[in-house]
């Protein structure tokens, strides 16, 4: 299958930007990815064209601002294949996990039970214990195979009749380790359990049927697909964001506010109080549909020919350990690896000198870390606009750092 | 390649691990960690009567930059109170461009790491990990 990655690379102007007299070679996609000009080009519309408050006002401009914003909400559904008034516009992904760990936190009872995994960032771990510090739950966790993916063999002993909610990465943020959401969908509907996913590193390489997943929740950020800062996303069934609680209390999420009482506005607008991030949500939407119009099987088999170039070539590398799957199943194209002798951060540092980003470190992982009994790994995490050159200008300084740092 | 970060002194101070490893009865001992990217320094120290370090001895889980320090630290901490490692980590300040002026060896070979902001607290973890072993 024919992938044009040069015509995918021309979208985005910082690809071809020389920085410091190299080329970007931009592999930290799974810390932030690139944007492509329509996304610029709808917000700087957005800007100049139409900004103003939504909601509110009835001059042309929030009018204009209105439309805009809730055509992008419209975007992010067609997206995520859900209705509309299901999404809501938060701050970020670790802000719609928050929202879900208080909302529907809030209609939990001491003794009920969170199930997470031990491969989960730090975003899908500390709001859940914010909660048991508040109400009493009690927190779980699903340990994590050799291989760097979820165990569900010990999901059964797991699951207990007070389980609430399991919680867990779609897409490993370290391991690149694909979830069998079936799997866990199956097992949580034995209990009444309900499931969310952290999508922060599955949203980026294409549209989703969430309907179809038999999910819950689902929250991933805008940046890291292609979007702006400052926005991300939570989809939630309709009839459980009606029953949830705010989470934040202030203009926009209201009916109507007397002193002595408030009532609360219909989702999606109860959990979006105070003014938004429009300019970043209209990007996002922007950002959702150059994702629908890309082919994405071509664009998957791309990412994945990238991870088995990568792999194959670390693995004549002396002394390096990739962790996570070994095949190309049920993975998406995040990499982390060890190089012996050399610390990650030793590693990233030198890649910088060759001109090529990665992650370095616990990625927001420390349990994951304490699971393997290390300190940190390089992370490659790739996006469609990578090509062959990236990965070689990245062998090339993984071999530098091999050959001078130990 | 564009960076020299990585040159021959610092690397040559992280391979030579002086100080690396426990002391068998230390006076004190403190640990510290980055939690921004994980690096882990714990330091050993012997005291003497008057509050001199006797012995020091350190334990890295963290970068090059972080080891180097650590084993530079350790190869003239000995004989310091802690005025005497206070002066030390200006020394170390100045390298790495926080305070103004010329470092003193072994710190010098510090100095490339000036232009890389995100690594200057890799090279004084060591010092914070002594600094709590002596107070």
């Amino acid at each position: 299958m024919s992938f044009n990655v040069a015509a995918v690379r021309w979208q985005f102007p910082i690809l071809s930007e020389i920085i410091d007299g190299q080329p970007v070679h931009y592999l930290d996609n799974g810390a932030s990815a690139q944007t492509p000009d329509v996304v610029l080009d709808a917000v700087r519309a957005y800007e100049t064209t139409g900004r103003a408050n939504v909601l509110r006002g009835v001059h042309r401009l929030a009018e204009r601002a209105t439309e805009a914003y809730e055509n992008a909400r419209i975007e992010v559904a067609t997206f995520l294949g859900v209705a509309p008034l299901e999404v809501v516009f938060t701050g970020g992904c670790t802000a719609a996990i928050n929202l879900v760990a208080y909302s529907y936190g809030a209609l939990l009872k001491p003794g009920d039970r969170i199930l997470l995994s031990e491969l989960e960032h730090h975003s899908n771990i500390v709001p859940w214990q914010l909660l048991r510090s508040r109400t009493g739950i009690e927190l779980d966790m699903i340990p994590v195979t050799v291989e760097g993916r979820i165990d569900l063999d010990a999901l059964p002993r797991l699951l207990t009749p007070r389980t609430r909610l399991i919680s867990l990465a779609h897409v490993s943020n370290v391991t690149g380790a694909l979830l069998d959401i079936r799997a866990v969908v199956a097992l949580a509907k034995t209990i009444g359990a309900k499931v969310m996913l952290d999508g922060a590193q599955r949203a980026p390489h294409g549209p989703l049927d969430l309907p179809a997943l038999g999910v819950d929740f689902y929250a991933f950020a805008g940046h890291k697909a292609y979007g702006p800062n400052g926005v991300g996303v939570l989809w939630a069934k309709a009839e459980l964001l009606e029953a949830m609680p705010p989470f934040h209390g202030g203009g926009s999420m209201i009916g109507r506010v007397t002193f002595a009482e408030t009532t609360f506005a219909p989702p999606p607008r109860r959990f979006e109080a105070g003014t938004p991030p429009i300019g970043q949500a209209i990007g996002l939407g922007a950002a959702c549909k150059w994702m629908r119009g890309l082919d994405w099987t071509a664009a998957h088999a791309h990412e994945m020919a990238l991870v088995q170039r990568l792999m194959d070539g670390l693995q004549k590398i002396d002394g390096t350990q990739i962790l996570g799957p070994a095949s190309l199943q049920s993975r998406y194209p995040v990499v982390s690896f060890m190089l012996d002798g050399v610390h990650p951060h030793d590693v990233a540092q030198t890649l910088d000198s060759f001109g090529v980003a990665v992650r370095a470190g616990h990625h927001c992982c420390q349990p994951l870390m304490d699971r393997f009994d290390i300190d940190g790994t390089t992370r490659v995490s790739m996006a469609p606009y990578n090509d062959n050159t990236d990965i070689d200008a990245l062998l090339g300084g993984v071999q530098h750092a091999a050959r001078t740092l130990r | 390649m564009s960076d020299q970060l990585y040159q021959d002194r610092i690397v040559a101070l992280a391979k030579a691990k002086t100080g690396a490893g426990k002391l068998a009865a230390p006076t004190k001992s403190a640990r510290r960690d980055n939690p921004l990217c994980g690096d882990r320094v714990t330091i050993d120290v012997r005291l003497d009567d008057k509050g001199h370090i006797a012995e020091i001895a350190h334990q890295v889980r963290g970068c090059l930059l972080c080891q180097a320090s650590a084993s530079a630290l350790s190869s003239i901490a000995v004989g310091r109170d802690k005025a005497g490692i206070e002066t030390i980590r200006h020394d170390a300040e100045r390298a790495i461009g926080r305070e103004q002026g010329e470092a003193a060896e072994p710190f010098a070979a510090f100095t490339p790491v000036k232009s890389h902001k995100s690594r200057q607290e890799c090279v004084l973890l060591p010092f914070e990990a002594l600094a709590e072993a002596l107070s």
